[in-house]
């Protein structure tokens, strides 16, 4: 359908074509918007951030990608997983393995450190074939100490206690180092995550995963091979952890099995529920929440204690940040159970109707 | 030979208190289907609560068992008021998001309040509780978890035997719609079920307390070793909750006896995706089929 003029509101629902319905923006307003934010992103941020700020921007980038990957599985085909953490550490042993050990190049780790996270994640999907959502959590939370204890055990190939050294990435024999450089090189895989999450979301693998996820019994009596799509919705979410977690592995440098605990399987979780289940918004607004929280929290305990604590309390980040992460979780669950992307879209329609908006 | 009986007598010990542990969370699942993840939560509660009380309040020990009992049905019961009656409905993913968070929360907030360190009990178990003979000996707080636990399992077994509480409950496990027709009412019974389980958790929590010392990370951790236990036994099969308990117990001190000390954490949820792929409703569980 070719138009000459850009189009601005929907001025109701008048949708004569499939293709209309798929659009992924519906109007040129949406059209432009994203386009100006991601100009925005691309040149504003690096050259306005303090390195610090700078460093948090690229944490947000790479735990996008892997909440992004939750929600594909999570949101979108109803399989919850409590092992996503772990499948994030398989990433970054993954890439440290290919880079130290079989010196790969860069460009090349990053997929191949995503494609042996997504076998590892089919191997505990595998309990889906025969049982329904709930079963797959346990298996997963099996997986998330059984992979914790690989990390940790697996001494002659993962380094043990001792972890992992990265060298830098090259990109066409150009090293990349520095916040800057990294900030790029995130960003673009994180504008290529999304483009895929969103158009395989369109694809007849999303509508079937999302038809799982309503009514499994329905999907499949509508000609869907359940098994089949349930492993390659955990394939798929496995592949966005891995890559996630290459790119941590290149950003940090050094890597260890202890960050990989059920706790980041947890905060994953927290993203997913808090940005909204199944929104593709949600995840990336879910971990912009997260990890402000998360830096929010270190800055008040880092205050607290310079302030030489009040009458004797010692507050210690951990606990504190593991109370908040789980109210929050039950706060969103009760009272806004589809999470910040709701609320945006709310605020965004009550602007658009105003003054009728109610 | 003394080593292997050693083992078996440590693994049937702690085993039997997996199954106690795993008791309340059957209850749970049971009567509402909910997947707890806050079970090893709510057992530290109890342990620490019953800590509270005996140490810092100077409670006698029985007066103390019996307020931190009272404590945790408390705990339990409004949990399920102001957590789980708003979700009765909702997709289960939320639900089980929910005791994620509830974890979560617990967790952190316990750790707050008491941090990482490992307590103990006051000595109140009297000597002559252990038994000695020869080859097998059993330390005093085995043979009293033991007791403990064989008493509160026969006293639950009376009650939903024979109270009508106890059988509103097993009518609602068993049939929901049908509970509901014919006069149940089963949101009380849930709220029931959520409090008689914190009981049985914090029991747990008390008797695991007793053997292992009382710490945050290690207590919460049983409640995911819960999940093995049950599924090995059957989600909703409470003897298969126990038996589940004693063979997983005794994997877990054979592993670390024999091969290494370090599989001993892994060894039940190295068992629990084979039994996912092999037996996936467990020993005693109902199976159930649904074909298109």
């Amino acid at each position: 359908m070719s138009r000459k003029t850009l189009r601005f509101r929907p001025c109701g629902n008048f949708k004569v074509r499939y293709r209309e319905e798929l659009a992924v923006f519906e109007t040129d307003f949406g059209r432009l918007w994203a386009a100006a934010g991601l100009a925005a992103l691309f040149v504003l941020v690096p050259w306005a951030a303090t390195p610090y700020l700078l460093y948090v921007v690229n944490l947000i980038g790479i735990s996008a990608i892997a909440a992004l990957g939750l929600n594909i599985l999570v949101g979108y085909t109803g399989l919850i997983s409590l092992g996503h953490g772990a499948f994030f550490g398989v990433g970054a042993y993954s890439a440290g393995i290919l880079a130290v050990t079989y010196d790969v190049p860069f460009l090349a780790v990053i997929p191949l450190a995503g494609l042996m996270t997504a076998v590892v994640g089919m191997v505990f999907g595998i309990p889906s074939g025969r049982l329904k959502g709930l079963y797959l959590t346990i298996a997963t939370l099996a997986g998330q100490f059984i992979i914790e204890y690989i990390l940790v055990h697996w001494e002659s190939v993962t380094g043990g206690t001792m972890g992992m050294t990265l060298p830098a990435p090259t990109l066409f024999g150009v090293p990349v180092t520095g916040d800057v450089s990294f900030f790029y090189l995130i960003y673009t895989a994180v504008v290529v995550m999304v483009f895929i999450a969103v158009n395989l979301m369109r694809t007849r693998y999303g509508r079937a995963f999302v038809a799982i996820r309503d009514n499994d019994r329905a999907a499949e009596g509508m000609g869907i091979p359940i098994f089949p799509y349930k492993l390659l919705s955990f394939a798929v979410s496995s592949f966005y952890a891995g890559v996630a977690g290459g790119l941590w592995a290149y950003y940090m440098i050094s890597i260890s099995a202890e960050p990989f605990n059920l706790g980041l399987s947890v905060e994953y979780i927290a993203m997913v529920i808090i940005g909204g289940l199944g929104s593709i918004s949600g995840a990336i607004f879910g971990t912009v929440f997260i990890t402000l929280l998360n830096e929010g929290l270190r800055w008040v305990t880092d205050t607290i204690m310079n302030m030489g604590g009040v009458a004797g309390v010692e507050l210690t980040l951990a606990p504190l940040r593991e109370f908040v992460f789980g109210l929050a979780i039950v706060l969103f669950i009760l009272f806004e159970p589809r999470g910040l992307a709701e609320i945006w879209r709310i605020v965004r329609s009550s602007f658009r109707l105003w003054p009728f908006s109610y | 030979m003394d080593f292997f009986l050693q083992l078996l007598i440590n693994g049937l010990s702690i085993g039997f208190l997996y199954g106690l542990s795993a008791m309340g969370f059957v209850m749970i699942f049971k009567s509402s289907s909910v997947l707890n993840f806050a079970h090893g939560e709510i057992l530290a509660f109890g342990a620490f609560l019953f800590l509270a009380l005996a140490t810092w309040a100077q409670l006698p020990i029985a007066l103390a068992f019996v307020v931190t009992l009272a404590g945790a049905f408390v705990l339990g019961f409004v949990i399920e008021r102001i957590f789980l009656r708003p979700l009765i409905g909702e997709p289960l993913i939320q639900v089980i998001m929910l005791t994620v968070g509830l974890a979560s929360m617990f967790k952190g907030g316990m750790l707050l309040v008491w941090g990482g360190n490992l307590y103990t009990y006051p000595e109140f178990l009297p000597e002559g509780l252990g038994v000695n003979w020869g080859v097998i000996q059993v330390p005093p707080v085995y043979v009293a978890a033991v007791i403990i636990g064989s008493l509160f399992l026969l006293l639950f077994g009376l009650f939903f035997k024979f109270s009508s509480q106890g059988i509103y409950m097993r009518s609602v496990a068993d049939n929901q719609p049908a509970a509901l027709s014919l006069g149940v009412h089963v949101r009380r019974v849930f709220a029931l079920s959520w409090a008689i389980a914190a009981v049985v958790a914090g029991i747990s929590g008390i008797v695991l307390g007793i053997i292992n010392g009382i710490n945050v990370h290690e207590l919460s951790s049983i409640g995911l070793k819960v999940f093995p236990v049950v599924i090995l036994g059957g989600l909703d099969s409470i003897s298969g909750a126990i038996i589940g308990g004693l063979i997983i117990g005794l994997l877990e001190t054979f592993t670390g006896g024999y091969l290494s000390p370090s599989l001993r954490d892994i060894v039940p949820y190295i068992t629990l995706v084979f039994i996912l792929l092999i037996k996936p409703y467990g020993l005693f569980g109902l199976v159930e089929i649904e074909r298109v």
